[in-house]
């Protein structure tokens, strides 16, 4: 046996007490830290148990069938399911194409992003062709980082702000222009409408479309693409034969978490197209329409009879969190099966 | 005390001087299907190639050898353009192929891969069926007018690949419920099925055992009757069990180039001689 000269060898072997304390001083960060987790769990327990504990009784047909009656104390829910089901799709029709599109361009022609160089580029240029391919570069990696900057930015917006925007924006500005322009000045679609809404919701929910659809792309292997430029396929070709198809799933997860997060937002709805309370169902883009998460909004700070509509709060949040876990649990699905797929191919 | 680097530079002047060609100074004349004439790559600012001079012949095999990082998959993906596709990347000189140069502005990279082939290091099958892995390629360059046509011809690139008897009863399953050789030999038929002039391999049998090693080299000496055969491999007894010619690339710069059986048993640079007695690298 040898050391490094002047070391002494320590027994591996402590006392009891000495082995107590050491095993308390490691145990109790740990359990701290076992504690936080627990509390998370247990918070979502109670959120969770109390609202099924009351609501679901009051879940039954006629509560999903029927319109609201008696200023709100009774009847059902019918016409807020439907305006959010509406509304969602409308957004979804909105949000997705364009996501999509802007995760395609960041991912697929934005390659270089590299300001340095581009510049570089620009200034090694001699001949005017060159030039103006090096200054296209130069805006091109300008309006790549930008985009990625708003994608970032617009996730961290606060909701409401989204919906004095839509306020201000689609009901005001896009929706009176409307109004002005072909109506004549009568009041048609300047005013809060459903398509309005699904237009401030598909805003919001854009970003998590692209950093979904983004990671898709991005989880397409590099090979798949040479494979189909190397066999002399365009890059359209190549995206739209073996990179979308391989992504697919992936952009669907990420359409279905912006519909789940979509659903359950109430504030870009608030003065966008939300109604208290309509006697008929949307038919036209610009209805108003109803909608669950407002629904539970005015039914909680609204209602004549507090007591008496608090049953139907509780069914109305129910409903609400059963569709939204519901649509997060088919994109968890969707996921998983993706992984699944991925693993075996490696 | 001067380096290797700087011995091969003062070989090289020497020699340009007598205005032969730097790695070939006794001319071996053959006719030739790619041309590298002076070319450099760069990724970002690192000079990754150092004007590299060199002549593929028409129909014969040619093995591009060196450590890892000598830059020998960086020229063959210079020879189908593949490095376009790598941000921050660019080239000086030229490649010529029959006399044109692929690096010209008005040159049109898809036509380019048509006619230059390439099989990649780890196989990369579509996660396609068989046959459409195949038909991949003569799809979307439009080569086909019937689907009678197209089968003859997934059929003809099946067969030429070798694969086809191994596959013939399950064009329509999976490409990826193939084995890793299987895939392999797919990738080659996919390139071969839009008949280009030269075939690109960037070590096509480095991920594969022996026995499906030994029938892709088997599969290159048959191909090479069509094709101008292009392959990198960091096996050394591979490249002078399946190729024509050698080169050897070190720090890229090509140190040497010359018959295989030649480079291998006489090579006139005391670096090639040092890295194929496992001196280094």
């Amino acid at each position: 046996m040898s050391a490094v000269p002047g070391t002494r060898t320590t027994s591996l072997r402590v006392s009891r007490r000495e082995l107590f304390w050491e095993r308390l001083r490691e145990q109790v960060p740990i359990g701290l830290l076992a504690l936080a987790s627990v509390l998370i769990v247990a918070m979502l327990g109670v959120i969770l148990g109390n609202i099924v504990w009351n609501g679901a009784g009051q879940i039954s047909l006629e509560f999903l069938t029927t319109a609201p009656r008696g200023g709100m104390t009774e009847g059902g829910i019918f016409p807020a399911i439907f305006g959010t089901v509406a509304l969602v799709i409308l957004m979804t029709i909105a949000a997705v194409p364009i996501g999509v599109a802007t995760a395609i361009y960041l991912r697929e022609f934005t390659p270089g992003s590299n300001l340095g160089y581009a510049w570089a580029h620009l200034r090694a240029a001699r001949h005017w062709q060159e030039r103006l391919a090096g200054f296209a570069r130069v805006l091109e990696v300008l309006l790549a980082r930008a985009t990625r900057a708003a994608v970032n930015n617009l996730a961290g917006v606060p909701s409401i702000v989204f919906g004095l925007f839509g306020l201000g924006f689609f009901v005001r500005f896009v929706g009176g222009g409307i109004d002005r322009l072909v109506y004549g000045g009568e009041l048609v679609y300047g005013q809060p409408a459903i398509i309005w809404a699904a237009l401030t919701l598909a805003l919001l929910t854009l970003p998590v479309v692209i950093v979904s659809t983004d990671e898709a792309l991005r989880a397409v292997p590099r090979e798949l693409r040479e494979a189909s430029l190397a066999l002399g396929a365009t890059r359209w070709q190549t995206i739209w034969r073996v990179v979308l198809p391989e992504a697919l799933p992936g952009v669907l997860t990420g359409a279905i978490l912006a519909v789940s997060r979509g659903a359950g937002e109430v504030a870009p709805v608030l003065f966008t197209g939300a109604a208290y309370f309509l006697p008929y169902l949307p038919s036209r883009l610009n209805d108003q329409f109803m909608e669950l998460g407002y629904h539970v909004f005015i039914l909680s700070t609204q209602s004549p009879d507090v007591e008496k509509t608090k049953p139907l709060l509780y069914g109305t949040v129910l409903v609400l969190l059963g569709l939204t876990f519901a649509l997060n649990a088919v994109a968890v699905l969707i996921r998983a099966r993706v992984r699944r797929r991925l693993r075996a191919r490696s | 005390m001067p380096t290797k680097f700087d011995v091969i530079r003062a070989r090289a002047t020497e020699r340009e001087a007598i205005g032969g060609n730097a790695a070939e100074p006794h001319a071996i004349s053959f006719p030739a299907k790619v041309q590298v004439e002076r070319f450099s790559f760069y990724y970002g600012d690192v000079r990754v190639l150092h004007e590299i001079t060199l002549s593929f012949p028409r129909n014969q095999v040619t093995a591009l050898i060196g450590p890892s990082g000598c830059g020998k998959t960086t020229l063959l993906r210079a020879i189908n353009r593949m490095n376009d596709l790598i941000p921050d990347t660019r080239a000086e000189g030229r490649i010529l192929l029959d006399g044109e140069n692929i690096y010209d502005p008005q040159v049109d990279v898809v036509r380019l891969r048509r006619r230059v082939g390439m099989v990649f290091q780890r196989s990369n099958p579509f996660p396609k069926t068989i046959f459409e892995n195949v038909a991949y390629g003569l799809r979307v360059n439009g080569l086909v007018r019937n689907r009678r046509e197209l089968e003859e011809r997934v059929e003809e690139s099946l067969r030429q690949a070798a694969l086809w008897e191994e596959v013939k009863d399950r064009l329509h399953e999976s490409a990826l419920t193939l084995s890793g050789g299987q895939q392999q030999r797919l990738c080659i038929a996919r390139a071969l099925a839009v008949r280009p002039e030269v075939l690109l391999l960037d070590e096509p049998a480095s991920a594969l055992d022996p026995i499906a090693t030994e029938k892709i080299e088997a599969l290159i000496g048959e191909l090479k009757r069509y094709y101008t055969i292009i392959i990198v491999t960091h096996n050394m007894q591979q490249a002078a069990r399946v190729s024509d010619y050698t080169a050897f690339l070190w720090m890229g710069r090509l140190v040497e180039f010359n018959q295989t059986e030649k480079l291998f048993t006489v090579p006139r640079e005391k670096l090639t001689e040092d890295y194929l007695t496992g001196r280094f690298g």
